[in-house]
């Protein structure tokens, strides 16, 4: 079963790399964005997917990413380090980690719906501080000209294909290692925290050092693609890390199908390609009114998503739900 | 010391109490529907948007733009904006989150469905109003009726206050004295029992969004008086602070959201004026994420009715 999947999996790979050889420059800057979106939405599906935690703020993450390379290769007001993307790749990621962390730490405790606030609200503080110390970030106006990654004498310059490959070969390990996490004991005890949190301690499962471990990995793959990101456009500033960012990756998760793995991937390339698609038919505004219609859509009929993972299809049709909540209806 | 804890605190004072009854009137629609749902409803922000859009409809309707109107007119918007908010808050009660709990859906399920029910509302608003902020029509000129340094005392400050503590003792009043309010404690402290009881569940919920929007919708029209703008986008920073001051006081209490939603307002004043303004915000988050680390039941407790 395994076997046949990661064959079928290989060949979709394989079908997709080849698709810039086909595609106009435009089309391949699509795909590369929706490359690197898939990548943010399959952390945030760690998050939310598998340990059942719903992250708002999960673009500060990204920012914190964005925001290391532009400081660490020297691009911004302080001039310092002048290192190289790649040196600044495990910097940025083990940022983003340790933030991660840090807001972990002190909410994870709590029930989800203060996570859900308190998250929202550590995105706004990124953003306005990064908008506020001028001389760290560049303020409101951002730092440009940050440089493009090289792999020997290759520059990858500002042509999308590169991108997309490196985008590629970091989402297809991302997926290969967030999979096998899912199906080990880690994974097992995710998902026993996502239904009965108390059944789970009462089990003998560390719910805080799990759901900080999701939240922690979740944190580190947003700061791994806001280090590319910030070196494919080379420029960051405060107003790409609005909170509808959180929203829209929120949207490509609930889509695709929560706790899947190659669903987040589907809904995130849905929701770059289809509205750019439409872009000349349908103004952006009526785009994100119809993501809000979708999501409570979504919940209301088909929570589970386009492609769902059958552990998440079973819970959310009720089985094993709190008993609560089916009193208060 | 710093003007900002000496001459100016008075003043800053009075500023923050006033921007603070806004956040409890909000807060209150949170916190009421915490009670009886153990749900945040962050959609709320969206309704108390629609009550300074209603409010400033109606107003804008009689009032030509650039000009202003008698502040009677602003009395009588009250109904429109209270009855926008409290029909729009027990729509999405219906929409977004009865047909969850008919399943017995889980708790995520609640919170995508509210952000997605938010998202909606404010594109819906952004793409029927436009991106840019419209006048809210003037009504009661603000005056200052003493100054200090670079801050005042203003009247509409004076009567943000009053109307946010007669509404609240309004509120109180209800709960504890109408047979509705008694049902609807019943429900926040047990609704299987209260249900046993022949308390109509459904009804005490719908009731339950409806007072937190008829709030809303008063705190939107006092914050369009007082703000002079309205936009799509209007709800988020409030409703965020509003559900910070639930927190802060003690989500499920009616007094822990106003005195959480005073506090924030003092704090969040006083300490603009210390460090400058566009520190604000964070300001207000930072206390959320304190208070949840230190005393995440609040001050007055968390508890339900």
């Amino acid at each position: 079963m395994i076997t046949r999947r990661r064959t079928f999996g290989a060949v979709v790979v394989v079908i997709v790399a080849l698709l810039p050889l086909v595609a106009n420059p435009y089309q391949v800057d699509v795909l590369t964005q929706a490359a690197s979106y898939a990548l943010f939405a399959v952390g945030l599906n760690v998050v939310v997917g598998l340990a059942g935690l719903l992250d708002l703020g999960y673009v500060a993450f990204w920012a914190i990413g964005a925001y290391s390379m532009a400081i660490f290769s020297g691009s911004g007001p302080l001039q310092f380090a002048n290192l190289t993307p790649w040196a600044v790749l495990p910097i940025g990621v083990l940022a983003a980690m340790t933030a991660g962390v840090v807001l972990g730490f002190p909410v994870l405790r709590l029930r989800g719906d203060y996570l859900a606030i308190v998250t929202l609200g550590f995105g706004e503080i990124i953003r306005i501080t990064a908008s506020n110390l001028d001389g760290i970030t560049g303020g409101a106006v951002g730092i440009a000209s940050i440089p493009h990654p090289q792999i020997g004498s290759y520059n990858f310059g500002s042509s999308p294909t590169p991108y997309f490959y490196l985008a590629l070969v970091i989402l297809c390990v991302a997926v290969f290692l967030f999979g096998n996490l899912n199906r080990s004991r880690i994974g097992r005890a995710w998902v026993a925290i996502r239904e009965d949190e108390v059944a789970a301690e009462a089990m003998g499962i560390n719910t805080f050092r799990l759901k900080l471990w999701a939240f922690a990995i979740g944190a580190s793959t947003a700061g791994a693609a806001g280090v590319i990101n910030a070196s494919r456009i080379n420029f960051v500033s405060p107003s790409s890390f609005q909170i509808i960012m959180s929203i829209l990756v929120l949207c490509m998760v609930v889509l695709g199908g929560m706790g899947s793995m190659t669903g987040p991937i589907v809904g995130a390339a849905a929701i770059v390609i289809i509205p750019e698609a439409l872009r000349n038919y349908v103004p952006s505004g009526v785009r994100f009114m119809v993501f809000g219609a979708v999501l409570v859509v979504m919940m209301i009929f088909r929570p589970q998503g386009l492609i769902p993972s059958r552990r998440v299809a079973a819970e959310q049709h009720g089985v094993g739900v709190a008993d609560e909540e089916k009193a208060a209806t | 010391m710093p003007s900002c804890l000496t001459s100016e605190l008075p003043f800053r004072i009075v500023g923050g109490l006033s921007s603070g009854g806004v956040y409890a009137l909000i807060a209150i629609g949170y916190t009421i529907v915490y009670g009886v749902l153990q749900l945040i409803n962050f959609a709320h922000s969206e309704v108390f948007m629609s009550g300074v859009l209603a409010g400033s409809l109606f107003l804008g309707a009689f009032i030509p733009s650039g000009g202003s109107g008698s502040p009677w007119l602003l009395v009588a918007a009250v109904i429109p904006a209270m009855l926008t908010s409290g029909i729009l808050a027990v729509t999405i009660e219906r929409v977004a989150y009865r047909p969850l709990r008919r399943r017995g859906a889980p708790r995520l399920a609640y919170l995508i469905s509210a952000i997605g029910m938010s998202l909606f509302l404010q594109y819906t608003v952004q793409v029927w109003r436009g991106v840019n902020p419209e006048d809210f029509p003037t009504t009661i000129i603000p005056v200052a009726w003493l100054h200090v340094g670079n801050v005042s005392v203003f009247n509409t400050d004076v009567i943000i206050i009053v109307a946010a503590l007669v509404m609240v003792f309004a509120l109180e009043t209800f709960v504890r004295r109408t047979k509705t309010g008694r049902a609807l404690r019943a429900v926040a402290q047990d609704a299987e029992a209260a249900a046993l009881m022949g308390v109509d569940i459904d009804r005490i919920i719908m009731v339950t969004f409806f007072i937190g929007g008829l709030l809303a919708g008063f705190a939107g029209l006092l914050f369009g008086m007082n703000f002079g703008r309205t936009q799509w986008n209007i709800g988020f920073l409030p409703g965020i602070k509003a559900f910070t001051a639930a927190v802060l006081g003690g989500i499920g209490s009616i007094r822990g959201a106003l005195a959480g939603g005073l506090l924030l307002g003092l704090m969040e004043n006083v300490s603009a004026g210390c460090f400058g303004t566009q520190w604000r915000d964070v300001v207000a988050f930072v206390l959320l994420v304190g208070v949840l680390m230190l005393r995440p039941t609040g001050i007055f407790g968390e508890k339900t009715g």
